[in-house]
């Protein structure tokens, strides 16, 4: 299975292919890029010797292109999807309809993946992009059982990306009303349910209190393990109930589950984290590789202990294996 | 929900007592040399850094007497007695100095000695992901830079290195997986 690794930074890429990744997913320093976050992502000339530095050491590069033009400007994506295609991207991660048939116009030689934020999640919907737009994978929304991916492999034709660890969304992906109500902001645009320019923390008492657009999402003591500040995984008040009313504040760790999403047909295996550190991307990435080279092997994959790296420091195999409450 | 925090060291009490008495001008303004060398010879810092260049960022250091700020578009990097109020600034960093150098070294992930309650932020949360993000892609190494800023103490500071890691415990350099740069 292909190992389909993060990389925010330069760095970050260089950590994930010393790691063992077998593709690593990037984007520009602009607003195609769903994680244009400051400080981080690519120029031209650092993707382009990202993508050579990779290529020497036979990983790909995938890039993601997936955020949805705003009118009138659609040439910043054009640009950008001609850039990658001109520096050699393996592939290229896309969710928009009319960038993607602008895609299989111009660019036709060109490998093109449904993002995540296309929220694909069922057969007919795969088959549309798939037929109209040539993609040759789709990644999978993080709502789906394992059970759930093995019947949509029966009735499509191209590859499935699945993630395996990392930031976990319970909403239709990139779609969350909630997010949209605190920030004014479209997940979708912004690639973040929680803009960093809207998450403020503070010293109150004894206690951190994490807020999004002025709403307090959790209140932990000082100094103790606090969970990322998204609203779904908040701690809230409702009627006579305290607690986390939408999802516990944990994040994906479907490590032990990749034996049975490779039996489900899943080509691809995706860490998130393009926010994360390169010393979190080799930790990972290395850990990971162990398993799909243990299965490549036919052994016993290892088991993997990186609850410490997961946001908020718990993990859950989401979907893959449980029900909503 | 699983605690499982870095263990830190903590920087020793000794050390610490020893720093107290430092002159803050000197202090500040050798550290304003080496914040200098470092964003001179490497320039994506500031790049990255971006729309924050002009932030005060604070560097809260619980383990030491003094506070630090950082001006990156002025390259400088000033110390403030602990005793004294809290220096004015944009956004703001604290925790050990164990974190802030396995941080910097490329030994630990920011967000994971965030989440585990070791590091704690303030002030503008956007500027303070800009500057981690900005020096993580730097691959920086404390102990190249200072070697590099001083020739003749190079040789000290290679000699001693090893024993000063062992001693307190604290991640001095790079590691090896990073130190040689590929492009």
């Amino acid at each position: 299975m292909e190992l389909v690794c993060p990389a925010g930074t330069p760095a970050a890429l260089r950590a994930a292919v010393d790691a063992g990744a077998h593709s690593v997913y990037c984007g520009f320093a602009d607003a195609t890029n769903a994680r244009n976050f400051p400080g981080l992502n690519f120029s031209r000339a650092e993707l382009e010797a990202a993508i050579d530095h990779a290529h020497a050491r036979g990983a790909k590069v995938l890039v993601a292109i997936n955020t949805f033009p705003t009118a009138g400007e659609e040439a910043i994506w054009h640009a950008a999807l001609a850039d990658a295609a001109r520096l050699g991207a393996d592939a290229i991660i896309l969710a928009d309809p009319g960038l993607l048939a602008h895609a299989a116009e111009r660019h036709p030689g060109l490998r093109l993946h449904l993002s995540v934020q296309a929220a694909a999640a069922n057969p007919d919907a795969i088959n549309l992009y798939a037929r109209h737009f040539g993609i040759r994978r789709v990644v999978l929304p993080r709502v789906l059982s394992v059970e759930e991916i093995a019947a949509i492999n029966r009735e499509i034709d191209i590859e499935t990306e699945v993630f395996v660890f990392g930031g976990l969304c319970v909403m239709a992906e990139g779609r969350c009303a909630l997010s949209s109500y605190a920030t004014g902001q479209s997940p979708n645009m912004n690639g973040v349910c929680s803009p960093p320019d809207h998450v403020a923390y503070t010293s109150e008492g004894d206690d951190t209190v994490a807020r999004l657009g002025g709403f307090a999402i959790h209140r932990t003591p000082r100094g103790a393990p606090a969970p990322y500040p998204t609203l779904c995984k908040g701690c809230f008040v409702s009627g006579e109930r305290q607690g986390h009313v939408f999802e516990d504040a944990v994040s994906l760790d479907a490590s032990r589950l990749i034996p049975a999403l490779a039996r489900a047909g899943v080509s691809a295996l995706k860490i998130e984290g393009r926010q994360r550190s390169r010393a979190y991307v080799a930790q990972i990435v290395s850990a990971f590789r162990a398993v799909t080279d243990a299965l490549a092997a036919g052994r016993e994959p290892p088991a993997l202990a990186l609850a410490r790296l997961a946001e908020g420091q718990a993990a859950t195999t989401g979907a893959y294996a449980k029900r909503w409450r | 929900m699983q605690n499982d925090t870095p263990e830190l060291p903590i920087f020793p009490l000794i050390l610490s007592h020893a720093m107290r008495p430092l002159p803050l001008w000197p202090l500040s303004a050798g550290l304003s040399r080496l914040a200098g060398h470092i964003l001179h010879r490497h320039p994506g810092i500031n790049n990255r850094i971006d729309y924050y260049q002009d932030h005060v960022f604070l560097l809260d250091i619980t383990d030491l007497p003094l506070f630090l700020t950082l001006e990156p578009r002025k390259a400088r990097l000033r110390a403030f007695r602990r005793s004294a109020v809290v220096p004015g600034h944009d956004a703001g960093i604290s925790g050990p100095l164990a974190a802030f150098l396995a941080m910097l070294h490329g030994q630990e992930d920011g967000d994971t000695l965030f989440f585990s309650g070791a590091l704690a932020i303030d002030g503008d949360t956007a500027a303070v992901l800009a500057l981690r993000n900005a020096l993580d892609d730097a691959e920086l190494d404390l102990a190249a830079e200072l070697a590099e800023l001083l020739p003749p103490i190079a040789g000290l500071l290679r000699a001693g290195l090893p024993g000063m890691q062992h001693l307190t415990g604290l991640c001095l350099q790079r590691g090896s997986a990073a130190s040689e740069r590929a492009w």
